[in-house]
């Protein structure tokens, strides 16, 4: 972490925005013909698909749960979503990220309704801009409710860091990499409970309690551009409903 | 299946206790249990803690080698950590190769310890882009009684301060302590019926829907942290663990580093 790297220029980031500005977000939902329910989604230079199969047969079968469906995450990186290539498979964080991100929504999806089923997510990152975690799970979010999964509600996510000393939201990749500090989290909107959170780097209190206010305003707004995909994708939805089973 | 019926019956007694204001062993909601530290316990290490949190025991053991540095940072040295939950201290442990327990139990004590930048990297490079001092922190769980992270991290820090470097294995001169700027302290809080309950006993563990772990400095700046378990938790309740979280760990660098 380096100290000397100018990441703010006259109140503005380097790719122009404030500080509590979001990048663009484009969603995508149903792109997938597979999959039970699944989403395109771009957060700035993030471009990840994820996808939703089940509830099925949860396998291997000593990993059942007799009182409620076990939910199996899979956050994956592509070897050309880096600048260096990735080796393929799961790495450390990658196995840490999928924890998390499954934690993130076991608190919505009533797993109690399909006791010894699986509820698999499938998260690839196809290019990487720092944030991928929050743009997975922003992603499976859509993806489970495209597959139909009863939830009580959507999972919205979204980093915060701290460059040049400042407070901002959504960290690009080169924020991330000179910054001092990145913290995602992902929140229950509706009743703004936190289902994931983790701190990297250094900050002081009130500096993460700012964060943290910033975060969950900003997970506000990722919910209702969810919401709203969801929304046009399901108002052509008969009309492409019928599309996809006449092919 | 046995055992889950256990589980069950455990964390319906915690949670009882609980909301009576209570805990199993008696202790209050924002009591530590005692915590014990031997220092220097493996001879081959060149650093070594062994750290006890109650009943839960961790061995950490430091080995400092010369090694080659990473193609991005030629210039700086190397910290790997490593979490091994050997079956010996737990029914729930299995041989074979790191889960996403003992990954994130490496992770998050790594994070605490690159975060608040204790290790001037810098001072590890011997030759630039050649030889650099890469130092390996292997954490062996020896009984699990929970809170196995605060416990990794004790013995991390403490193995870190007390540590040798090799010079003279290699026919170098120099200082032979780690340059040290920071002192991270991990505490471990989780939430049961609305209550927090720090450091964590291996059934509050299990009967927590969620656990936070916070991580501080001696100024008091965070340096990581981690929320685990499959709970949701509330801002003033996540503000509320990072108050005692700074708390606690003062009180812990102070009787204890």
């Amino acid at each position: 972490m380096k100290e000397e790297i100018e990441l703010i220029k006259e109140g503005k980031r380097l790719d122009g925005r404030g500080f509590d500005e979001l990048r663009p977000i484009k969603i995508e939902v149903g792109v997938l013909k597979r999959a039970d329910g699944s989403c395109y989604l771009e957060l700035g230079d993030n471009k990840v698909i994820a996808a939703v199969y089940g509830p099925r047969e949860m396998h291997p079968r000593h990993a059942q749960d007799a009182k409620m469906a076990v939910v199996k995450f899979r956050y994956n990186m592509a070897p050309f979503s880096t600048d260096d290539r990735k080796r393929p498979g799961p790495d450390r964080r990658s196995v840490e990220i999928s924890k998390v991100c499954r934690e993130a929504f076991n608190p919505v999806i009533m797993r109690e309704l399909y006791p010894k089923m699986g509820i698999e997510v499938y998260v690839e990152l196809l290019q990487s801009d720092a944030g991928t975690r929050t743009a997975g799970i922003n992603a499976a979010s859509i993806a489970l409710a495209d597959a139909g999964i009863p939830m009580k509600d959507l999972v919205s996510s979204i980093a915060v860091g701290k460059i040049n000393g400042e407070v901002v939201l959504d960290l690009n990749a080169a924020e991330d990499n000179n910054g001092e500090a990145d913290m995602p989290i992902a929140m229950i909107a509706r009743t703004n409970t936190i289902t994931a959170l983790q701190m990297d780097g250094r900050m002081t209190q009130e500096e993460f309690g700012r964060g943290l206010k910033l975060a969950m305003g900003a997970c506000h707004q990722i919910y209702e551009l969810q919401r709203a995909a969801l929304v046009t994708r399901y108002n052509q939805n008969y009309e492409g409903k019928s599309k996809r089973e006449e092919e | 299946m046995g055992l889950e019926i256990v589980n069950d019956v455990r964390t319906d007694y915690v949670c009882d206790l609980v909301r009576n204001g209570k805990r199993e062993d008696g202790r209050g909601f924002r009591e530590y249990r005692d915590i014990s530290i031997e220092r220097d316990v493996i001879k081959r290490a060149e650093g070594s803690a062994h750290v006890k949190i109650g009943d839960t025991e961790v061995l950490v053991g430091v080995k400092v080698e010369l090694g080659t540095p990473f193609p991005d940072t030629p210039d700086k040295g190397v910290i790997i950590t490593n979490a091994e939950l050997v079956p010996l201290a737990s029914p729930k442990f299995e041989s074979g190769p790191p889960n996403e327990n003992s990954i994130q139990l490496a992770r998050v004590v790594d994070r605490g310890i690159r975060g608040s930048e204790t290790i001037d990297l810098d001072k590890l490079c011997i030759e630039e882009g050649e030889k650099v001092w890469m130092v390996f922190i292997d954490i062996h769980v020896l009984d699990d009684n929970g809170n196995l992270v605060d416990a990794a991290a004790l013995g991390a820090i403490t193995s870190l301060l007390n540590l040798r470097i090799p010079n003279e294995r290699y026919g170098l001169t120099g200082e032979n302590t780690l340059p040290m700027r920071d002192t991270p302290v991990a505490v471990t809080m989780v939430e049961i019926e609305g209550n927090i309950l720090v450091d964590p006993s291996f059934d509050e563990g299990n009967a927590a829907a969620s656990s936070v772990t916070v991580i501080s400095n001696a100024d008091g700046t965070l340096s990581g942290m981690q929320k685990s378990g499959s709970g949701g938790l509330k801002e003033a309740q996540i503000a509320e663990m990072v108050e005692i979280g700074i708390e606690k760990a003062g009180e812990i660098r102070k009787k204890y580093l």
